[in-house]
């Protein structure tokens, strides 16, 4: 059974939808990632279940019960705040001692809590400091610091490294998927960082204007994009026109390209997805189509090059390095090319209730 | 840059030696000479006569309660603005400061027609009372208890407010471990803008005291009208700012934060 359902989820603020008709059902110990745009509704998905936010209509269900008029007190869930919210009139160790003392632990649990806790977010011997002395990194760090002491059936963490550089970041990753390991915590994790939400999470939910544009594990997400909006917002994509002359068979820019796709019809224009790494640099006529290298950056194992052909600038990544000018072809195998239907209108731009219920069933059938 | 500094600073240098540097060294000079000016204690040493100490401890158990009412009063009142809808919170501070914009002799004067055996409220039966000069304390002075707490009270980000919830404290909790304290500076400020002129006014004894409720400020009035002794009146005032100085060193143990915006 899952442990948090949100049902039929609507939201307004000044008549502007900011969450329509949203479905999302959580399972015990899982890790689920809202990903989306600024402003796409994450954090009012997260206060609702937090409780700070009343839903317009819909309900939350904990293990069953419905919670939506539950005050936050009463919720087994605890929340990283997008803005830390840590207390200014209490030091570090009486900010993280705050939720324990309520539940009435004893002080020597607290202490040996508030070491362990410090020890995992890399902040040891900060108990006596002040929160106004603290950097913004590490006031974050003291705010999952002082949730997680709580040991919550369910954490809410908006975007909680959002603060952090690169390296502590990807630490702060590695340790919180532990404590979720070691803890049987359910996470439900907010970032606008796609590296972030494809490699902590067990199923991401990619979010755009309230409603929900796909949801999976992290490869379906990746490798299968549902749409244009999926692919575009998940790593760097070609978009592209085409027309999906008959099954297995794509039209770009007037050259014909093998693809494994099916049952689209036929003579249908369809969005097509290739990824930059998917792109085949090859001598000139080698490829499906000839261009030109127009730009070439070096961004670390790869270089991303510009490739003008067929009058739309590809991007495509390759360890091999092709001058500026150097004519070209492109190439790309059939199973990397992703079809996809064009959206007929703004609703259809997010998948069907129908469709996302219907995979939920079918999952929890097999279980 | 520095020269404009310097000349910038110099209607500052000149109010604080008109108005405060050179009045208190009148003060003193009065307070610590005698008629023919010579240095003596004797009018600090008044305050010990039955009358004076008398007329201070009066002053101070005044002051004392109608600065605990004004609290009582203003903190909730803050609570309530705060959490209140944008448009209506503006409107509803204004209505309260708007009685701090007439005159102040005026509205006591108010009181005192409102109290007296004739007035609507005369049945109460409390004008020339103690309780009616704390009633106009209270009335005159609430205001400034009011704005500093509802200054600090809004400044509380909510969101701190939500972590506390989120961390399972009920209403109870947040506001003694979270809201009162972090209200603290605002609380303070209020208490001294209350108490100090609670402690040193004679007008509102005067108006609704009608000479039976003797406070110090009554006391020092007169000697500087009626019984035109200068040196004893700035003796006296000596001995209180002695009692205000004290009062707030008090206070502002209280106040941790120590924001500094005492006075
Ligand atoms: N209390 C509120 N009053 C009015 N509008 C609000 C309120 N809270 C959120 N909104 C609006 O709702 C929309 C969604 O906000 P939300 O905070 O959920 O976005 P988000 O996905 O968390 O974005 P970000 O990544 O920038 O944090 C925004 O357009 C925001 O302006
Ligand atoms: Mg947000």
């Amino acid at each position: 059974m899952a442990l948090i359902e949100l049902i039929n989820l609507s939201k307004s603020y000044d008549g502007e939808k900011v969450l329509d008709e949203f479905d999302l059902s959580i399972k015990e110990n899982e890790f689920i990632t809202l990903l989306g745009p600024s402003g796409c509704g994450k954090t009012t998905t997260l206060r609702i279940l937090g409780g700070f936010t009343k839903p317009d209509t819909g309900r939350v269900l904990f293990q069953g019960e419905d919670i939506t008029q539950l005050s936050p007190n009463k919720r087994q869930i605890n929340t990283v705040f997008q803005k830390y919210a840590l207390f200014p009139h209490m030091n570090i160790a009486e900010n993280i001692a705050f939720g324990m003392k309520i539940s009435g632990k004893t002080q020597s649990y607290i202490n040996d809590k508030i070491k362990y806790a410090l020890k995992l977010v890399n902040l040891s011997g900060f108990e006596k400091r002040s929160v106004d002395s603290l950097s913004g990194g590490q006031q974050q760090r003291i705010a999952i610091a002082r949730a997680i002491v709580n040991e919550p059936r369910v954490l809410l963490l908006d975007e909680p490294l959002g603060a952090l550089d690169l390296k502590l970041r990807q630490e702060m990753q590695y340790e919180l998927i532990r404590l979720k390991n070691e803890l049987g915590i359910t996470f439900l994790y907010v970032t606008h960082d796609q590296e972030e939400a494809l490699t902590m999470s067990d199923k991401v939910v990619v979010m755009n204007k309230g409603y929900i544009q796909q949801m999976g594990t992290p490869e379906q997400i990746y490798n299968e994009p549902e749409n244009a909006f999926v692919a575009d917002f998940i790593g760097d994509s070609n978009i592209v026109d085409g027309i999906m002359m008959e099954d297995r068979v794509v039209k770009i820019f007037d050259h014909i390209f093998p693809c494994i796709d099916e049952g689209f019809g036929k003579k249908k224009p369809v969005d097509v997805v290739i990824r930059p790494e998917d792109i085949i640099i090859g001598k000139v006529g080698e490829g499906i189509m000839d261009g030109e290298i127009t730009s070439n950056v070096f961004i670390g194992v790869h270089h991303e090059m510009c490739i003008e052909a067929g009058g739309f600038e590809w991007v495509a990544q390759n360890t091999k390095s092709y001058p500026v000018g150097t004519k070209v072809s492109i190439d790309v195998l059939p199973e990397n090319i992703q079809i996809m239907n064009k959206p007929q209108s703004e609703d259809e731009e997010a998948i069907s209730l129908e469709e996302v219920l219907g995979e939920e069933n079918i999952g929890e059938d097999n279980e | 840059m520095n020269s404009m500094k310097k000349l910038f600073s110099v209607p500052f240098i000149c109010f604080i030696l008109c108005g405060t540097i050179v009045p208190m060294g009148v003060i003193a000079y009065y307070g610590l000479t005698d008629r023919e000016g010579l240095f003596t204690l004797k009018n600090i040493m008044e305050i010990a006569t039955v009358d004076h100490a008398k007329a201070l401890g009066m002053s101070l158990l005044l002051s004392f309660l109608a600065t605990t009412i004004c609290l009582i009063l203003a903190f909730p009142l803050g609570l309530i603005l705060k959490d209140s809808k944008l448009g209506k919170k503006g409107f509803m501070v204004f209505l309260f400061i708007l009685p701090m914009w007439m005159n102040f002799v005026l509205r006591t004067m108010a009181w005192q027609v409102l109290l007296e055996k004739n007035g609507i409220l005369g049945g109460l039966g409390i004008i020339n009372t103690p309780t009616a000069v704390v009633l106009g304390m209270v009335y005159d002075y609430l205001p400034f208890m009011v704005l500093p707490i509802y200054n600090a009270l809004v400044k509380i980000d909510n969101s701190v407010i939500e972590a506390a919830y989120d961390l399972g404290a009920d209403y109870k909790r947040v506001l003694f471990k979270i809201i009162v304290p972090l209200s603290v500076p605002g609380i303070v400020s209020g208490i001294t803008m209350v108490f100090v002129p609670s402690l040193t006014t004679f007008a509102i004894s005067n108006m609704l005291g009608g000479g039976k409720v003797n406070l110090i400020g009554n006391i020092i009035e007169q000697e500087f009208t009626a019984s035109a002794n200068w040196n004893l009146g700035s003796g006296l005032s000596l001995v209180m700012m002695i009692f205000i100085v004290i009062s707030m060193a008090l206070i502002e143990k209280f106040d941790r934060n120590g924001e500094g915006n005492m006075i």
